[in-house]
């Protein structure tokens, strides 16, 4: 337990932005080369960790996707006096950024401070808007002429967060969303090390998911699987935030119902839970569910898609909280649902009709 | 390093335990005599009973902070500004709480989950609040109670060009620079007073000036800065590495333009950069001295600092020197020359 926690503050105190993973993916695969057959990485920089099922006959496949990429912010120009204004890549809401520490990526990691006006120099009228994001200036405490040799348009900068155990079996950072999942995928490859199997597993930390879930859609191409669970965050129970739209921290990982999912890998997955007394919740979604399951469900033919997440208060924001054993029991029920999945119940996949 | 130390303890205003023990460890060795008075600041003697102008060169050891006000069923603290914090800086950052300094994080509503309308408005201390990770109130009582205080978690670094930052520059860099001044040799009777809740309306420093009753009155401040992007320079107060700022006049104090032409005068014979501090609002302690019995002669001397009462603030250590460096030629001439406005 205190490893994988100690891998999730790893992956979240990492820098990797959406086409830009290289930092968590290079600690990622340290984690796993023992654990997996192969590890290898394809064009969009996906990490596909093979893990080899036993028996005779044809083997089910089985894809695990959770996005290893999180929102970034971008330079977009050096302005006077060297302060650089800024783009996102990702949605972030830009009332969050204000007094942020950051660090650019430039030809050296700079520091620097999204600036802020001191309460004594605003009006009344000041503060009671939002400052958006065109006017946020990042302030690296140099002379412009040093930011214009150590900063180029489009470097990535991103929020100074230190990973954080609060009370409890709590945790906040930035980027939970996805590392908690890539995490969540670690935990299930160790725990299939115990475990017999069918299936040949091929765990994917995908690229690209927070502009578009672009990685998991040529990850899913490239592997062709029977079916595909795809692992991400849902929002965590808050003040003012209904019921139906956010679960509860620690009450386990969430199965999502809906027309994006496959009915019958939902049920299995509920199965699966009850069977191994594993926690979980249930959210319903009535079209996208906005992770690459979406983009797993209409690759080629189709694939026949799931989704599991882990539930987190604050997303998008650099202080994102879980509850750690939510995390963990993601990695169970992954690990359970691969072992008790055979080619009979792949087959009946694709069959919708009654005869 | 003592401006990492200064700035990393917790004191927020009337609550200064922690800095006053971290001020009062580093100015031990070079004290005659060291005491604290009713309200809790800390007041350091140098040459007590000497010959000469009797000075009182304070600084404010407390900073903004924040009270746990209340415990919600669900775990989750209410909390309420000490000292004037923009609420629009709050979200999304990271403090310590209470006795035992627990992470606690301001969350705010996904973006995912907002009206468009929602995301223009700024979030108002009503719909904030300190998560601490407690699943429920009982959970959260066993960890901190109603009255616990709360400060920035932000770490001292330095950066950029001679940068320097952390929380609390106002007025942790003032504590500071009285630390430096109290090592340097001299013969005058000296008064160095860390003053507490300067941030809560200036009240620590006028009972400290009553008891002291001293000849003059320097008070050093981080203050005010904004030089930055799209500024027009009437509307920045300081600016960074321009060197110390003098106070004209504030919230609360008229200077006294004889003592400011003197320091000035002192930083021209020593070719130290001073700019005066060009905005009317804030105030610091100075407001409290120059009223204290039958009037005191004081100035205000600061370092601009960048994002003051935000969770990150900066200064140029080019300025942190150079006050140091103006305020011992400053007192360099007193002891030579006597009181200077006589």
């Amino acid at each position: 337990m205190q490893n994988d926690k100690a891998l999730l503050s790893q992956l979240t105190e990492s820098v990797g932005g959406s086409g830009d993973e290289g930092e968590p993916r290079k600690i990622l695969m340290d984690k796993v080369r023992n654990l997996v057959d192969e590890v290898s990485v394809d064009y969009l920089g996906n990490v596909i960790m093979r893990k080899n099922g036993e028996g005779l006959g044809r083997h089910p496949r089985i894809m695990l996707a959770a996005h290893l990429d999180e929102i970034t912010l971008i330079v977009k120009k050096i302005g006077d006096g060297g302060f650089l204004r800024i783009a996102q890549v990702g949605g972030f809401d830009p009332r969050t950024l204000l007094g942020q520490e950051v660090t650019v990526f430039g030809r050296e990691h700079l520091y620097g401070i999204i600036g802020s006006k001191p309460p004594h120099l605003s009006t009344l009228e000041e503060r009671k808007k939002s400052v958006p994001l065109d006017e946020l200036f990042v302030d690296l405490g140099m002379a412009e002429a040093k930011v214009r040799e150590l900063v180029r348009v489009g470097d990535r900068l991103t929020i100074r967060r230190k990973t954080m155990e609060l009370a409890g079996d709590r945790m906040s950072g930035k980027s939970m969303d996805n590392r908690a999942s890539v995490t969540a995928l670690a935990i299930c490859l160790e725990q299939l090390k115990k475990l017999r199997f069918q299936p040949d597993v091929y765990a994917v930390a995908t690229t690209q998911e927070e502009i578009g879930a672009f990685g998991a859609e040529t990850a899913g191409f490239r592997l062709q699987p029977d079916l595909a669970i795809a692992i991400d965050v849902c929002h965590g129970e808050m003040p003012g935030v209904e019921a139906d739209l956010a679960k509860k921290l620690g009450d386990g990982p969430v199965i999502t119902f809906g027309p994006r999912i496959h009915p019958k890998l939902y049920k299995k997955l509920l199965d699966t839970a009850k069977k191994a007394r594993i926690p979980f919740q249930i959210e319903v979604s009535q079209g996208p569910t906005w992770t690459d399951a979406d983009n797993l469900q209409v690759v080629q033919m189709g694939i026949p898609t799931a989704l599991i997440s882990i539930p987190l208060r604050y997303m998008h924001t650099s202080v994102e909280t879980l509850e750690f054993s939510d995390v963990k029991n993601a990695g169970l029920l992954l690990a359970h649902f691969i072992a008790n999945l055979n080619s009979d119940f792949v087959e009946e996949l694709t069959w919708y009709l009654k005869n | 390093m003592v401006l990492k130390k200064l700035t990393e303890a917790f004191g927020p205003s009337g609550f200064e335990d922690e800095i006053r023990q971290v001020i009062y460890e580093e100015v031990k060795p070079y004290a005659d005599h060291v005491y604290t008075d009713a309200l809790g600041s800390l007041i350091v003697e140098k040459n007590p009973g000497a010959k000469g102008t009797k000075i009182l060169l304070a600084a404010h050891m407390d900073e903004v902070g924040f009270m746990i006000v209340n415990i919600e069923e669900n775990g989750l603290l209410r909390f309420r500004p000490l000292g004037g914090v923009d609420p629009r800086i709050l979200v999304s950052k990271v403090v310590r709480v209470g006795e035992k300094r627990h992470y606690g994080v301001i969350g705010a509503k996904a973006i995912h989950l907002q009206q468009p309308e929602e995301r223009t408005k700024p979030l108002e201390l009503n719909q904030l609040y300190i998560d601490i990770g407690a699943k429920n109130r009982e959970q959260a009582e066993n960890l901190v109670e109603i009255g616990d205080l709360a400060v920035f978690a932000t770490e001292y670094e330095e950066f950029g060009d001679r940068r320097a930052k952390s929380k609390s520059f106002d007025d942790r860099v003032g504590c500071a620079v009285l630390i430096e001044l109290l090592k340097q040799p001299t013969t005058l009777p000296l008064v160095f007073a860390f003053t507490v809740q300067e941030e809560t309306g200036l009240r620590g420093a006028g009972p400290v000036a009553f008891r002291v009753k001293p000849d003059l009155a320097i008070v050093v401040e981080g203050t005010v800065c904004f030089d930055v992007a799209g500024t027009p320079s009437h509307a920045e107060s300081t600016k960074q590495g321009a060197g110390p700022a003098l106070s004209v006049v504030d919230g609360r104090t008229i200077g006294h333009a004889k003592f400011r032409d003197f320091i000035k005068g002192v930083a021209g014979e020593e070719q130290i950069p001073v700019q005066y501090r060009r905005t009317v609002g804030g105030a610091n302690d100075v407001g409290a001295i120059h009223l204290t019995e039958m009037g005191i002669i004081s100035a205000g001397i600061s370092v601009p600092t960048r994002y003051i009462h935000a969770p990150a603030q900066i200064i140029h250590l080019d300025d942190y020197e150079n006050t140091i460096r103006l305020i011992s030629a400053v007192l360099g001439k007193i002891e030579k020359g006597g009181h200077p406005i006589q």
